[in-house]
């Protein structure tokens, strides 16, 4: 079967935005990417870097799946354009592990079984690693409340605070 | 047994948690083109024209697919068909043709070397309608519905006997439209290879899809393959094929290339949902407390092209004794997509409206919620008069509100206070079916002690990579670390698509019956070797422990499996089978639960909070207690969402759905969810199989909502039957 490609109609090319060079740290390596301002950052990590751990669920910034730590903060990947990063460093679920050692919030996600499909738990641990470090939640009342951007539909929230509380105390001194 | 019953970690926790995992979005492939959806803004009708060349006219747009120049699709209906749709009607098509069903039909596909370039056009195809007047309100069509033939028998004269009773209850409940919402957004990237496909696709069934795809484009089988290795979330929404995978299999024909396609948020509202149910309970009771009659009728929406239903109303005569009962499902055609199987579907319904019911029955006659079940108990099937193969439902009662400390509730509505607030509780029966299904599976021992399990189950998020490691490993003797378990391609040993609870019984029986294999041919092996220990053991001593072939009657008396295979040369023992279980229509099988919630309810405000819930579960044999845990829990939460969250909302003057979106359809967040205990009682069962497994996917939801709706009585004195209770109706 040959392909039913067809011919450009006539008229003129409506042209897609140009594009524009971007420079990202991303989990800890130098990255270049040229991108039409349209990119958003989690297209660009997913598409253009094969980063894929980071997870699409809404691309409206309603569900947390897509969440990122940009220079340090997490933030949802979908609502923010790679073009306004240039310069960032951003650390994604790929690039918590350490020489091969699970970060303390993946190995507690795995301990408290804090999730079963795993579609939200990129999100769930990125936007836990950036709750531990505002040093925001010192009940299971905060922790509940300060992860609720991020939407678990099968249900793993007990387990999700448990492992965050183990992970916390882990921290301390 | 080393790992069968243990709280053991998921085998695939490290990829999910570093992201390694992929999902059928990830698939990586060079050259992919990237497609876009366009759906229809109407509901009924057919497109009159569908102008494309604007699209066509951007800068990186590869074509527009459209009924008009789309490749070849099979015609017949029929070829549309797959393993787990309604029976009757004809499923949809997409870009068949010019004809509309529903609003948020895929009417173009169009496709770019970019997915941001795709969407953009996507956004220029202009499409005219022919519009048709259309339906979507249950309210208002359930004059028109019309009755399945399904619901089981009845028994007795139920509506004699209800007129006759000393106690009568008889109420409608309302469940909205729910969506499955999963997490990952469906898709499928269709890797284009000299002609032959693999296609990466989110699904719950990849020998479903597989099978379907053939049929629809006439392939042939060994030219297509489907996986589904992991698979962000389903919840029933991936058993039937849904269209990206049509769609990314068109794709890649038109352009001789590979295509990811990625469905919207909102495009997914157009997949399926759990249909709108009205549940109409009429119960007679005799001032004691135990039932006369039970009336329970469904009214549910379907699509004007197939009749959807599952058993909604069979459950309230099966569940308690009462010798009269009668039981109508009725359809009302409208038109939206077809609904689909949703977390318990047909049970979530209508037990929320049988125990909903059973709650205010209590109530009239003045007695405890758990005392009547109690008194209603049956030990029998009630519809075919047959005992269960086990039942521990007392127990759940018992050590559920022993957790609960139920002996504590004052039965008064209002009774109860947390300071500013209102505090109810309140409890309901779950019961689902234990189901198991034909399932092959194959088996691979290599003679370095490593087995390698395949089967084309998939793991939806319920943990069956795990489960299938520890029986194996248990079964084949080895640490759980050496067997890898390889799910969810369509070359492997056939399954049925994951669903219905039934996939725990199905794939361990299978593990079991093809590991046997395995010990039969070690044992020949181990007695083939010089001198050896177990020359003269029968093979039913025979047992595999700690990589060891042994003497089950001495078990110091053994040879290592790795030793028996390099002395007889054998690298590698494989073995496929197929399981099938025994008819048993003497026994039905069911699985059980006891529910207890705790609301806490702002006065002022009508803001209602689900702090506490216990749910106690008879369900055989528990293989995992972590996963299996986390199963239940979630079918909680689903609970939590059905009772105060989740609703579809539509605008029926325009026939869409208005919410399509998480923000505005709201599913449970972390801060709505607090303390669930979830017992697992012990209920030992010889006879639903082997095992003993019933499974444990759906049982968690069966029941909760009706639970919080009662408790949410028991704190206010106010019954609000139409799901979900937002805090408008709590007040007004």
């Amino acid at each position: 079967m040959a392909p039913t490609i067809r011919k450009r109609p006539n008229g003129q090319t409506i042209p897609a935005p140009a594009k524009i060079p971007v420079s990202l740290t991303v989990n800890g390596v130098p990255r270049e990417i040229v991108v039409a301002p349209w990119v958003t950052l989690l297209d660009a990590l997913r598409e253009r870097l094969g980063l894929t751990g980071t997870k699409k669920g809404c691309d409206h910034g309603q569900c947390g799946a897509c969440t990122v730590l940009l220079d340090g903060r997490r933030i949802n990947s979908c609502m923010t354009f790679a073009v306004m990063q240039d310069g960032a460093k951003v650390t994604t679920v790929e690039g918590l592990a350490r020489d091969g050692a699970l970060h303390p919030v993946q190995q507690a996600f795995i301990d408290h079984d804090a999730f079963q499909c795993g579609a939200c738990t990129p999100g769930q641990i990125c936007s836990a690693v950036g709750l531990i470090a505002e040093g925001r939640a010192n009940s299971v009342e905060e922790i509940r409340e300060l992860m609720s951007g991020n939407i678990c539909r099968c249900g793993a929230y007990p387990n999700i605070v448990a492992a965050i509380r183990q992970a916390m105390e882990r921290e301390r001194p | 047994m080393v790992y069968i019953g243990t709280p053991t970690s998921r085998v695939d926790g490290p990829a999910k948690v570093t992201g390694a995992a992929k999902y059928a979005g990830d698939a990586a492939a060079s050259g992919l083109a990237y497609g876009a959806v366009v759906t229809s803004a109407i509901p009924k009708g057919r497109i009159a024209t569908i102008d494309t060349g604007a699209a066509l006219r951007v800068a990186g747009v590869l074509d527009v697919l459209t009924h008009e120049n789309r490749p070849r699709m099979a015609r017949r209906a029929a070829a549309y068909k797959d393993d787990v749709g309604p029976e009757q009607g004809s499923p949809f098509r997409p870009l068949y043709d010019d004809t509309i069903m529903f609003s948020g039909q895929p009417i173009a596909l169009v496709l770019a070397e970019e997915w941001e370039i795709a969407r953009f056009a996507a956004s220029l195809v202009r499409v005219e309608y022919e519009a048709e007047p259309f339906a979507t309100d249950l309210r208002v069509e359930r004059e028109r519905a019309v009755a399945v033939d399904e619901p089981p028998k009845p028994r007795g004269n139920a509506d004699k006997a209800y007129a006759a009773a000393a106690i009568r209850h008889e109420a409608e409940y309302f469940i909205p439209i729910e969506h499955h919402n999963p997490m990952e957004l469906y898709a499928s990237t269709a890797l284009w290879e000299d002609g032959k496909l693999t296609i990466y696709d989110k699904t719950q069934g990849v020998l479903n899809v597989h099978n379907y795809l053939c049929s629809v484009f006439d392939m042939k089988p060994d030219k297509l393959r489907v996986l589904s290795p992991f698979m962000g979330g389903g919840f029933g929404s991936g058993l039937r094929p849904q269209y990206e995978a049509p769609l990314a299999v068109l794709a890649a024909r038109a352009l001789e290339r590979s295509v990811r396609l990625v469905l919207t948020r909102q495009q997914m509202y157009a997949l399926c949902y759990r249909p709108a149910t009205i549940e109409r309970l009429a119960l007679g009771a005799a001032p004691g407390g135990t039932l006369d009659s039970v009336s329970h009728e469904a009214i549910a929406v379907t699509s004007q092209y197939e009749d959807y239903f599952r058993n909604d109303t069979g459950w309230s005569g099966l569940l308690y004794k009462s010798p009269n009962a009668k039981y109508v499902h009725r359809l009302a055609r409208v038109d939206l997509p077809t609904p689909s199987d949703m977390r318990a579907p047909g049970a979530t319904t209508g037990v929320y409206g049988l125990e909903c019911a059973m709650d205010e029955l209590a109530v009239a006659l003045k007695i405890d919620p758990i005392a009547l079940r109690l008194r209603c108990y049956s030990d029998r099937d009630q519809h075919d008069d047959i005992p269960y193969t086990s039942k521990q439902l007392r127990k759940c009662y018992r050590q559920g509100a022993a957790a609960f400390g139920w002996d504590r509730r004052n039965p008064k509505p209002r009774s109860m206070r947390d300071g500013s607030e209102l505090v109810g509780w309140g409890m309901a029966t779950g019961v689902w079916e234990a189901l198991q299904m034909d399932t092959a599976l194959r088996i691979v021992l290599t003679a370095n002690g490593h087995a390698e399990v395949s089967c084309a189950f998939s793991d939806i998020g319920t943990g069956t990579y795990t489960i299938v490691a520890q029986v194996a490993a248990d079964l084949l003797g080895l640490p759980l670390e050496a067997v890898t378990v390889r799910l969810g391609d369509s070359t492997l040993p056939q399954a049925p698509v994951e669903g219905g609870s039934w996939t725990a019984a199905s794939v361990s029986h299978a593990i079991a019956k093809t590991a046997d294999e395995i010990r039969k041919e070690l044992w020949r092996l181990a007695k083939a070797m010089p001198n050896s220990p177990l020359g003269a053991c029968r093979l039913e001593d025979i047992a595999l422990a700690d990589g060891r072939i042994i003497d089950k009657t001495d078990s110091g008396r053994g040879v290592a499996m790795t030793d028996a295979m390099r002395h007889g040369r054998r690298d590698r023992l494989e073995h496929e089978t197929t399981n099938s279980f025994a008819e048993d229509d003497k026994h039905a099988r069911n699985t059980h639960s006891a529910i207890f919630a705790e609301v806490k309810v702002d006065e002022e405000l009508g803001v209602i909070r689900v702090t506490r819930v216990v749910n106690a579960v008879a369900a055989g044999r528990i293989l995992n207690t972590k996963t299996a845990r986390s199963q239940i829990m979630g079918g909680v939460v689903g609970g939590i969402g059905m009772a105060l969250h989740e609703e579809t909302l539509i605008d029926h003057t325009l026939g869409r759905m208005m919410n399509a979106n998480i923000a505005e359809y709201h599913v449970p967040v972390n801060a709505d969810v607090h303390d669930i205990e979830v017992i697992f009682v012990d209920e030992p069962d010889e006879l639903v199989n082997p095992l003993g497994i019933k499974g444990v996917g759906e049982i968690g939801i069966v029941g909760t909502a009706a639970a919080i709706a009662n408790a949410v009585y028991h704190a206010t004195g106010k019954r609000v039957r139409d799901l979900p209770i937002t805090l408008d109706k709590l007040l007004g």
